[in-house]
Order: structure tokens, then sequence, then C-alpha cells
């Protein structure tokens, strides 16, 4: 027997000590900055109690970055910069400077490369979002390009900071929902139980662990043409696809079934109220490749109206406590349907248990 | 949709795309979907995918499977196992459906990189990044996911060892997949922003770094995610993403620059700061004095930061920093959607000794977590399967109101030793 070739074994180094890639005023004020303001939109400017100061430019990209990319940024950052950047964790690029005078010509080179400059304050900022069709195994829709159809018709408003606060916006491509919560959710919503390749099930899926998986209890063992499989109570099924990850024959995505939907008012930080998830507003809207027209539609007029309606540091969800759920489909003109009354275990909270109504 | 402007320079820009300089030996496939998303102002990944495809055949492949699901609306990856030497996580592993139709990128696996905490880099380090992958793997990476990782997007199962080799020489440790404790987040933090309470890539660090093998070797109930705020505005999104989430805060008073609140209420009017600063406190423990300074009830403040980032040169948190921990948040799969719930209130990170018990109190829940969890049950479902109060007993912890929104509110429960338990509060608080 051949002698096996020598492997080397990983070194467990873990997360990287983010020192070594720091710029240096970060590291020489760290924990010691005193303020900060936003000269314009796009640019962060930190003062730090040692007088030092730092401005950051923050830049939108396509999340997804070649080498070519990677190097024509990294050139910019060089020449324009001082050889420093991060990412925020809505995949903007913030180029750090030490001096007042490289800000424009920064911004002027990232502009002129297609890169744009904002997504900072009271701004439409980048959607973040999964890997849908290019590489997920259960998307039922792809991420990168929602955005991009999106963002190019955001473009401007992620320029300018001239929303009554911050929007983030988030996309999934199946109803797990990892893009998280956001102020405008743009996820996947089946409307039909899986289809099952009674054929495979028996090979490819562990069928106990599948039967635990459904959150609804549809689904049971079953011998159907003589194998072992399972079937799905239809009436019972939600249609969540949360069977499908683990028993890829049980398909739960379809190029009709599988539609949109739209939350709106979900808010992570705690400033004002506390965090909140995301609410229903629209379904069945069509997954509608390359550019989502459809669900771009819905995404607008929801900004249109918050933009006008809205006061002052109100996020989505903040302005919908203040005027109530009928204005809002009032104001938005989008359907009241059963299906925005949760019925969810332990909902009946969010059913209104008072005389106070709005007229 | 806005139009683009002419580039200035076409060769440095993000539309160029020199289709005369086609290296890969494989023609391109039609990609009339596709090509609609190259079009309008924001940075196109299918442009970027194009260049790609320039220069390497798996990408040409790729750019057909993708305008396959275009057109036919569905996905065709499939997972499997693949992995590097020593590990068992950290690849997401892909094969095509229609590798027929796709040869070349009939393997298409993506490796999670760990960043460094804070998302710091240097054009240096990026360059790097950039050729190890472009040698070993298509070239396209994500900066980050939705976990937090680097993604290193497509390679086949032989060429992963060898990127991993290369990175792992000069730093860069892969990720979580599968059910084991996942690469963590952490904010700016204290590197540049005045609002951190908190020495966030310490904390990060110091959890994620001690699981290791917890994280290269999957064998966890599921998923385990730490992140990291430095500040209750959570840029991190860690109270609905974090298994265990530590937020700083403080918890003597704010501090209030009152030259600097008069300056403000001057430039931008006594209405603009009622409305917008002292009518949003959540807790009205805000109040316009005369003179146009301003009272702060530090009693009733609930450190939600607001006031602090409109007026952000008067007001800053106080000295006595340290974080509040909450523990169980999670996306939909498969109880709902949950938030963290509030397990330390106020944790002094100062010293040694101070880490040491977040250390392990880390340890406690997810041994705890490892032992109780069924199979595929996030720690905030365990939760709320077994109680707050006995995962409390389980890790050693005693209960205290600011866990809670309000008390039970049903009278339906068992009461028979109140006694015992009021003694104990009576006793913990007589220790102070
Ligand atoms: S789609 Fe969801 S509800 Fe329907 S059977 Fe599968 S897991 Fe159960
Ligand atoms: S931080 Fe929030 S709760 Fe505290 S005083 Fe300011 S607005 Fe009120």
């Amino acid at each position: 027997m051949a002698e096996a070739p020598k492997m080397r074994p990983p070194i467990e180094s873990g997360c990287p000590d983010p020192f070594q890639y720091m710029h240096p005023l970060m590291i020489k004020n760290f924990g010691n900055w005193a303020y900060h303001d936003r000269p314009r939109p796009g640019v962060l400017h930190h003062v730090a109690k040692s007088g030092d100061e730092i401005w950051s430019i923050r830049c939108g990209t396509q999340r997804q970055l070649g080498p070519y990319e990677i190097n024509l940024l990294c050139d910019i950052i060089d020449k324009f910069g001082e050889g420093y950047v991060r990412f925020t964790i809505r995949s903007n690029m913030e180029i750090m400077v030490s001096k007042k005078e490289k800000v424009e010509p920064l911004i002027h080179a990232l502009e002129d490369a297609g890169y744009p400059v904002g997504g900072t304050g009271n701004s439409v900022t980048m959607i973040s979002h999964t890997q849908g069709w290019l590489h997920c195994d259960i998307p039922g829709t792809d991420a990168s390009g929602v955005v991009k159809a999106l963002m190019d018709d955001l473009h401007e408003e992620f320029k300018k900071e001239d929303m009554p606060n911050r929007v983030h916006i988030t996309t999934s491509c199946c109803q797990i929902n990892c893009g998280g919560q956001g102020d405008i959710a743009i996820n996947v919503q089946h409307t039909k139980p899986p289809k099952i390749n009674h054929d495979l099930v028996a090979n490819v899926c562990e069928r106990p662990s599948v039967v635990a998986r459904c959150p609804v209890a549809a689904i049971r063992p079953a011998i159907v043409n003589g194998k072992p499989s399972l079937e799905v109570d239809e009436k019972k099924c939600i249609c969540c696809g949360a069977c499908y990850p683990p028993c890829p024959p049980m398909q739960i995505n379809d190029p009709e079934h599988s539609k949109l939907a739209i939350w709106v008012g979900g808010k992570n930080s705690n400033a004002r109220s506390k965090p909140m998830f995301h609410k229903l507003v629209a379904a069945g809207v069509p997954n509608n490749p390359p550019r989502w027209p459809e669900a771009g539609d819905i995404v607008k007029n929801i900004l249109r109206v918050y933009k006008k309606d809205a006061k002052d540091w109100e996020r989505v969800g903040d302005w919908v406590e203040r005027i109530g759920w009928p204005r809002f489909f009032e104001l938005t003109g989008l359907p009241f349907t059963k299906f925005h009354v949760d019925n969810w275990r332990g909902s009946r909270y969010t059913l209104n248990a008072s005389a106070h109504i709005r007229f | 949709m806005a139009e683009m402007k002419k580039p200035k320079n076409p060769e440095k820009h993000s539309t160029y795309l020199p289709l005369d300089q086609k290296k890969s030996s494989k023609p391109f496939h039609k990609t009339p979907l596709l090509d609609q998303l190259e079009s309008g102002p924001w940075p196109s990944f299918v442009t970027g995918l194009k260049r790609l495809a320039l220069n390497n055949d798996m990408m040409v492949d790729l750019l057909g499977q993708l305008e396959h699901s275009y057109k036919t609306r569905k996905g065709y990856w499939k997972g499997g196992t693949v992995s590097v030497f020593g590990y068992g996580g950290g690849i997401i592993p892909r094969f095509s459906e229609v590798a027929s139709m796709f040869p070349e990128s009939k393997e298409f696996h993506t490796l999670r990189v760990q960043p460094p905490a804070g998302n710091h880099y240097t054009t240096d380090m990026l360059r790097k990044l950039s050729d190890s992958w472009n040698k070993w793997g298509s070239g396209l990476i994500a900066f980050h996911g939705q976990t937090g990782n680097i993604m290193f997007i497509g390679t086949t199962s032989e060429k992963t060892q060898h990127f991993f080799d290369e990175i792992n020489e000069y730093g860069w440790d892969l990720g979580g997949a599968g059910p084991c404790v996942r690469t963590g987040m952490s904010c700016v933090g204290a590197a540049r922003c005045e609002q951190s309470c908190a020495n966030e890539p310490k904390i990060h660090r110091l959890l994620v770094n001690d699981f290791l093998d917890d994280m290269h070797r999957p064998a966890l109930p599921y998923k385990f995610k730490f992140k990291v705020s430095g500040c209750p505005n959570d840029c991190m999104n860690s109270i609905q993403r974090a298994d265990f989430s530590v937020i700083g805060t403080w918890r003597d008073d704010m501090k209030v620059d009152q030259k600097e609140v008069k300056a403000f209420v001057k430039s931008k009017s006594r209405k603009y700061v009622i409305d917008n600063v002292v009518a949003r406190c959540p807790t009205q423990a805000l109040s316009l004095n005369d003179d146009d300074t301003l009272a702060v009830d530090n009693r009733n403040c609930v450190r939600c930061m607001h006031c602090i980032n409109v007026m952000t040169k008067a007001l800053s948190p106080g000295d006595d920093k340290g974080v509040t921990i909450l523990v169980g948040g999670k996306r939909t799969l498969k109880i709902g959607d949950l938030f963290g719930t509030v397990i330390v209130p106020f944790m002094k990170l100062e010293t040694e000794e101070d880490y040491d018990k977040l250390r392990e109190l880390s340890h406690n829940i997810i041994d705890f977590w490892a032992e109780n969890g069924l199979e595929h049950e996030r720690c905030g479902e365990m939760i709320d399967r077994i109680g707050l109060s006995n995962f409390l007993e389980g890790i050693g912890l005693e209960v205290d109101p600011n866990m809670i929104t309000h008390p039970r509110t049903t009278s339906y429960f068992r009461s028979d030793d109140w006694d015992q338990e009021a003694a104990k509060w009576v006793q913990r608080k007589a220790a102070g």
C-alpha cells in the first residue's frame, strides 16, 4: 500500500488580532474618542480626546469582489487614502484617513471608479443579503440580484441623508430568513407544500430528524410505492420549507408558487424603543428575476410614504407605532388581509385588547 | 432608475469588461437575464462574475448555471461533505445538480474564514488574500457573509486544502459551519467610536478563541453565535442574531457637557431639542431647563442611547463601564424568531479576573446546552422549552428583575417553597 501523503496539521489561530491591520490613529486612541459628526453624507469624522482626528469615507460595493475590484479599490485606497480599510456589517467599505484634505479627492476617486459614497446617517444604506442562487443549497430566489436591482433604484437615497432616520433593508432567499430583521425586509414566502420525490427519500433523508424538523408536526413516516418515505399532511403544512434542507427530495422551491413577502418595522438598536421584529405587510409578490419590479415598487412606495409622514428620528417601526397599523395600510394603499393576523403560538398579545382606535 | 454617467477612465471602473482579452478557453453562455443586471449605477456583481470568467472556465459555467437559475427560478446546488485535514467544519460544499450542462463548475465550494475582530484590513492583506484565492479558487470573495465570515466562494475539493494551507500559514483560520460555535462578530467599537463602553475585540477573541475545538469539530446540538456590540445601539444586531450577546453599557451617571448642550440648543432651537431629544426619551428621564441646560434622571435612564446619538458632543456614557449579557437570540427556524433575554444585567470587565468570569459563564452555558439541548435546538429554543428559571439554575445564576418585562400574570403555578426563595433574595440583598 502506498504511504498516504503527509498532511499539514492546521494552526488553530481562530479570530485574528485586529490591531495588526488597524489604522495607527485607531490604535493610538483606542477607547479614547471624544465625539463624532458627519461633515457630509458618506463621511464620518471622529475626534479623539487627544485631539487627533480621523475621517472615514464609506462606499458601497457589490459585496462579492474579485481580484479586479479588490486591486482597483486597494489602488485607490493606497493612492488617496492611507492603506487602511474596514467593512461594515452591511458590506460597505470604510476607508480611514488622518487629514481632512484627503477626503474630497478620495470621494472623487471612488465615485469615478463607480463606487458610490454614502450609506451613513439617515440614508438608505446597503441592503444586507444572503447567497441565493449563486451558492446556497435551498434558495427560492437570488439575493444579489434583488439587491442590485433595488440599489440601482435607491442609489440616490444611499448618497443622501434625507430619510427621517436610517433605513436598513434586508433580504432572505428562504423562510429561515438569514437576512435578519429590517426596517423593510424582502423574504421568500412559499405558498405550496413540498413536492416529494418518494424514490429518493429513503436513501437521502434521515427520516426521524426530518419529522422532528417540522414546526407544525405535519410530516409522518409512510411507505409509498413499497419504499419507506415520508408524507405531509397538506392541510397542516404551513409551507415553511424547514423540511427541505435535511431532505432535499422534499422540494419546496417552485418557480411559480414560491413568492416574496414584504415585512416592515424591524429594528435591532435599543435607541428609544426596545428592539422590534418586523411585521408582515405584503405577500404573494411575484419572484420575478432579473429585476423583481413588483417587490421593488412596494418597497419604494413604503419608503416614499415613510419619508413624507415620519418625524425626525423615527425608524420605520417607531413611525408605524405612532400612526398605527390602520393608517399604515391606508397611506401605503396595501391591502389588509386575514393573513396579517398572527396565529402562531403565543401571538394573542399581538391583537388589540383595548378601546384604543384612531379615527 | 438613474442612469450611469460615462466613466472618465473606463479601464479603472466597476463596469470595465475587456471582452477582447478573454483568456478562458470556454465560450460564454448566453446570459440575457443576467445581462440586465449590468446596467444601473450600483456596482454590478454580474460584470464582476464576467470579469472572472474572462480568465477562468469555472466561472464561465458558473455564469451559465446562474442564468439557468434566473430562467427556471430554481437553485441547483446540493451540499455534501468536504473538509480540510484536521477539521470537521468550516467549508460549505456545493455540488451542481446541473453539472452535465455546466461541468466546469460542478464543484463550487466555499471556505468560511474568520475576519479580524472589527473587520479591519490593510490593503496589503486584502491583496494577499485575493492573490491566494485567485491561485486556488474562483477569485470571488464576499466581505462578509451574514454570520460574519469572509467567504471565499468557488473551488474544488482538492484545492480547498491547498488554499487553507496557504492562508493558514499567514494567520487566517476557518470559521464554523454546522452544529458548532460559529464565527463571532464585533463592532468597530473602542477603535473609533466614542460610544463604546467595552473592549470589543478583546471580548470577541476571548470568547470565540476559547471554543476553537467546538468550532472546528462540530458536535453541539446546533449552531452557537457570539456577537459583541460596544453600546446599546447594538450595531452587530446581537440581541436578535446571537445566542450569546455582549453589549457595552455603564452604571454611573451619563456625562453631560452643559456648555455643549447650550450650544446645541442654540444651533438647533428649543423646539428641536424638546421634540427630538426630551420627548423621545423612552422613560422621560430628560428635561430641558429654563437656562437651556439638560437635567438627566440617571436612575431612570435605561441606556437606550438615543439622546447620546443625537447630541454626540454634549452627552456621553459614564465612566463605570461594563457589559449586559443576553442569551438566546435567533431567527425563524424552528419555533419562530426570538430575541435574546438578559441573564446578566451588568458585569464589570476591567481586571483579568473579570474576564475569567465572562469566560466561565460562556462555558457554563455551552456545557449546559450541549447536555440538555435537543438535536437541532438553538439555546434560545431550549430556554423556551425548559423555562428561564431552570436554565439559570443549570448555569448557576440567580434570578433578577432585570431579566423580565413584568412578573407573571397567571395564577396557575406552584409556589410551595415561596419562603425559601424569598429568603434567598433577602440574603442576596443583605450580602450586597
Ligand atoms: S414545509 Fe414546513 S410545515 Fe410543511 S411539511 Fe415541511 S417542515 Fe412541515
Ligand atoms: S440614553 Fe435613552 S433612556 Fe437614557 S436619558 Fe437618553 S434617551 Fe433617555
